[in-house]
Formats: structure tokens, C-alpha cells, sequence
């Protein structure tokens, strides 16, 4: 067995309605209230759930909106804290921005290619040995040295995919940012992180497209009601949630989609 | 459950093997960061520094007419206090401004990427510092016109008063930024604070037109050592020690306290951003 990357052991997160304190004035004209406020309302995102990610795996989770898809993302990429049980991650973990969020508007898009870099972990030095091919992956020519408000939102998600993807990703996160490049680049970044699992790069995908899940990942989740319904194979797992879902599935559209 | 026990589960829900980041990370962010804001405001080159030294020389220009030509306070060289107060005013009073908005400004990488968040203030910091230090060029030429000259006591009260007012004010931004995430009404009562301790720091005028009886109440500001030792520095070449320790005081004060804040905090940035 591999070794898992990512592990999941009992963890519950809920967040605090921060509800009446939306600001100074409003806490303290209903300051007892908003002491007690602090303390009991509370919602749930996720309830002891557990699960391990292996390396080199690509793992897809899925479920309806405001299940715990992207609290779970948080929590593995470390800008959430558990409230109960304990999350592990053993490889540097790089999520993908969603489109151009990590991008500043008025840089271009080679300093934006350095500012998204630097945040994710890595060095200058190493950012500028990849920069070419970056910039060649993502197909943005001569725009690269443009600021990046005059790109289109396909170039946008093209250049924020081949950041992550050159470098050095150990463990990828994606929060459902994949079907904006045109059908010829989402074939090129399928076959990109088809590659990742030679490379033993591990890849966490929180989406909604079935087909994705289907045609991506080794293994999926699916989370329903904050808690893991099932995971395993991912033709079953999908299956499950689209009956359960009540929309049923259409394996020869799954199999067409190539994202 | 006692606090301490809590702090230490707290720390164990977490792990991961690649532990933090490097230095070498860490300063390249603080590079690039910089870069970005220097970039963004000198993106053409000289219209940029005229800039960024337009917004205190005018407000320096409008204080002079109002209160020297109309008003008629008969106060020597007013042209230069001013300066001497304006200038270094508009770097304690940027940052306090900037610093509630600066982390709900990068909601989008905050709640995404895990990295060390107080770097966004300090870049912010450092970046007015150094828009300071570009005006003070323009200070000097002032001195110039009316006949006088930087003294050699600059060359050591430049760094020390310099690195007293960047720990103060990353020190306010630290605990502002954090505290206004929760609270994000509080950039409204931040500019109202401003106002007050605008009026009532020695910018417009000197220390000694404050009656004897009330002047040692000044210290009770923490911008008011700060803003009169510049006044010191520049205009009559000398650091003034007491001011120097006091603003030091305050300073350290604030960046412990701003420190604390910002530790107890920072982890549910993501949740409530």
C-alpha cells in the first residue's frame, strides 16, 4: 500500500455565526447577546469525518452545494483548523486560485506568474527557471507581458492552471476552476495532470462535473450532510449520488465529456 | 478545560511534515510584494513620485494659507514646521488608514493559500517607509531654500527614528488588520481617531506654543513624541532623547500588543474573511 498524503481523522469543523457582530457599534448595543452568540451558534461544515489520500492518487469529492467540499479543501490546505480530530498532510500542498484570484490586475502576467509563486511556497530563483515554460504551456503569447485586466477569462484560468502545474506541485488542490479554457486546452490540461500521476504528484479535485470524476480520479468521496457518505471507486460512487440526487446518469455523456 | 491545555490540542489537530516555510521564501515574497505596490504606483516613473509627494506638499501649501497668510499666526520658519510634521504625519497616518482594509483587500489569496499572512501588513509598512524616505529629499530642499542645512545627527537619527516609527505603526497595523476582520466597522472608528489625533499631534504647530500647563500631557499621544522628535531631527538637527524613548515605549507597547492580537486571530482569517 502507498503512503498516504493527506489524513483525515475524525475531523470536525463548524464556523461561528458571527451573526450579531457584524461590527463594534452593533456588539455593544446588544453585548450580552452577542457574548452568548459567540459561544453557541455554530455551523456545522463537516462532522467527524475521516478519509486518507495516497500519494500519486487523484482524488475527487463530491456533493451537493454547501455540503463541506471546499471546508474540506481548506482544512488540507491549511488555512482551516479542525475544531475536533486531527488533519495530517506530509507533502507541500498547492491549491489552485480560482480564475485570477491570486492575480493582481494592473501586473503582467509574467509578475503575476512570480507574485502567485512566491505565495505558494516557492523562490524566485526557482519560479524564473520555469517561467518559459509556463508562459508556453498556457498559450497567452504576447499578452504575458500585458497587465493582466486586459486578458480574457479563459486566459486568465489558462495562466493560474499552468502556475500550479509547473510548479513543482506535491499535492494539487482544484475547487472546481477547470471548465473555462476552450475544449482543446481542457484536453491539455487532462493530459497534464494525467502526467501528474507518473510523477507521483497527488491531486485533490472538489467539482461538480461527473464526468470529471469519472474520468480523472482513482478514488472519490462523497459528502452529504457534513459527513463521508462513501468512497471508493469512482463509477460507484458517482452513480450512488446521482440516484440519490434523483438525476439520473447518462454513462455515454460521461464518456464523451473529456472534463 | 484550562487555556493552556486548549492552546496545546489546539497546536496537535494540525501537522504537516514539510513544516514552514523558508527564509528564503519568506524574503522572496516580501520582494515581490513590494515590487508589486511600488510597481502598481510608479508604473510611470516620474508621475509617480510627483505623486506620491503632491498629497502632503499640497496639504503642507493649503495649512500655510490658511493659518499663516489668514489666519496670521506669527510663527518663525511655519513654512518648515509644517514640512518638518506634514511629512512624517502622512506616514503614521497612511498606514493606520490602510491597515483595516489590507487583509479583506486579499480575501481571494487569504482563504486559499496558507501563508504567512503578517507579511501583508509589513509589506504595507515598508512600502510607505520607503515613499518617506523619497520625500525627504524634498524636505532637504526646503531646508536649502530657507537657509539651512541636514545636520551630521541625521546620519544616526535617520535609522532610529526611523526604525521607532515603522514599529509603532506595523505594530498598530497588526492588531487593526486583524481586529477589523471581526469587527469591520472599525475603519470608520479609525478615521474619526484620526481626526482627533491629527488636532491634537504637534503637525500644525510646534510643541512649545502648547501652554506649559497642559504640554506634558502630550505623551499621553503616542504620536506626539513621535511627530515632535522628527520636527527635531529635521528642522534643528537633533535627537531628541526623551521623545526617542518614549516613542520607542509606545512603540514596543504596540507591537506586542498588535503581536498578540494578531497570534490569537490569525488561524480564523480564512473562516470569517
Amino acid at each position: 500500500m502507498r503512503e498516504p498524503v493527506i489524513s483525515f481523522y475524525n475531523v470536525s469543523k463548524s464556523y461561528p455565526l458571527y451573526g450579531h457582530i457584524r461590527g463594534i457599534k452593533n456588539f455593544l448595543f446588544n453585548f450580552p447577546k452577542s457574548l452568548t452568540s459567540m459561544q453557541d451558534e455554530r455551523f456545522d461544515a463537516l462532522n467527524n469525518i475521516s478519509f486518507e489520500v495516497y500519494e500519486g492518487e487523484n482524488f475527487g469529492i463530491i456533493g451537493n452545494n454547501g455540503a463541506g467540499k471546499s471546508t474540506t479543501l481548506g482544512l488540507i490546505a491549511g488555512v482551516l483548523k479542525p475544531n475536533r480530530g486531527r488533519v495530517v498532510v506530509r507533502r507541500r500542498v498547492s491549491p489552485l486560485l480560482a480564475l485570477g484570484a491570486g492575480f493582481h490586475a494592473e501586473l503582467t502576467g509574467r509578475e503575476n506568474v512570480e507574485l502567485n509563486g512566491v505565495l505558494l511556497g516557492l523562490t524566485r530563483k526557482e519560479i524564473r527557471r520555469k517561467m518559459e515554460e509556463i508562459i508556453e504551456f498556457s498559450e497567452i503569447g504576447d499578452f504575458v507581458n500585458r497587465p493582466v485586466r486586459v486578458y480574457s477569462s479563459g486566459m486568465l484560468a489558462r495562466l493560474g492552471f499552468s502556475v500550479v502545474a509547473h510548479l513543482d506541485p506535491e499535492i494539487l488542490l482544484i475547487d472546481e476552476v477547470l471548465g473555462v479554457g476552450d475544449i482543446r486546452f481542457q484536453k491539455k490540461c487532462l493530459e497534464k495532470m494525467m502526467s501528474f500521476k507518473d510523477s507521483g504528484v497527488t491531486m485533490v479535485l472538489v467539482t461538480h462535473s461527473v464526468a470529471s470524476v469519472m474520468n480523472i480520479c482513482d478514488r472519490a468521496m462523497w459528502i452529504a450532510d457534513h459527513q463521508v457518505q462513501m468512497i471508493g471507486d469512482p463509477e460507484k460512487v458517482v452513480e450512488t449520488y446521482c440516484e440519490t440526487s434523483g438525476v439520473p446518469l447518462n454513462p455515454s455523456a460521461v464518456n464523451k465529456a473529456a472534463l | 478545560m484550562g487555556i493552556s491545555q486548549r492552546l496545546g490540542q489546539k497546536k496537535q489537530r494540525v501537522i504537516r511534515i514539510p513544516g514552514a516555510r523558508n527564509f528564503e521564501n519568506y524574503r522572496d515574497i516580501l520582494i515581490v510584494l513590494l515590487q508589486k505596490e511600488l510597481k502598481v504606483r510608479y508604473n510611470n516613473k516620474l508621475l509617480g513620485y510627483v505623486w506620491s509627494i503632491a498629497n502632503p506638499l499640497a496639504a503642507a501649501v493649503v495649512y500655510y494659507v490658511a493659518f499663516e497668510i489668514l489666519m496670521r499666526l506669527r510663527i518663525p520658519d511655519y513654512q518648515l514646521i509644517l514640512l518638518t510634521g506634514v511629512f512624517p504625519w502622512q506616514w503614521f497616518t497612511n498606514v493606520v488608514g490602510a491597515s483595516s482594509n489590507i487583509f479583506v483587500g486579499n480575501a481571494s489569496i487569504i482563504k486559499k493559500v496558507n501563508f504567512p499572512r503578517s507579511i501583508v501588513p509589513l509589506c504595507m509598512v515598508m512600502n510607505h517607509m520607503i515613499h518617506y524616505i523619497m520625500s525627504i529629499p524634498v524636505i532637504v530642499l526646503f531646508l536649502l531654500f530657507y537657509h539651512r542645512t541636514p545636520s551630521l545627527a541625521w546620519l544616526y537619527g535617520l535609522p532610529l527614528w526611523l526604525a521607532v516609527h515603522f514599529l509603532m505603526v506595523y505594530g498598530i497595523s497588526l492588531g487593526l488588520s486583524s481586529i477589523n476582520l471581526f469587527f469591520r466597522d472599525l475603519e470608520r472608528l479609525m478615521s474619526i481617531v484620526l481626526n482627533f489625533a491629527f488636532y491634537l499631534t504637534p503637525v500644525l504647530y510646534p510643541l512649545d506654543t502648547i501652554p506649559e500647563k497642559v504640554r506634558h500631557f502630550i505623551f499621553l499621544n503616542p504620536a506626539a513624541p513621535l511627530i515632535a522628535g522628527w520636527r527635531e531631527l529635521l528642522l534643528y538637527g537633533r535627537v531628541d532623547w526623551l521623545f526617542w524613548s518614549v516613542s520607542l515605549g509606545y512603540a514596543a507597547l504596540f507591537f506586542t500588543i498588535g503581536s498578540l492580537i494578531y497570534r490569537r486571530l490569525s488561524w480564523k482569517f480564512a473562516e470569517v474573511i
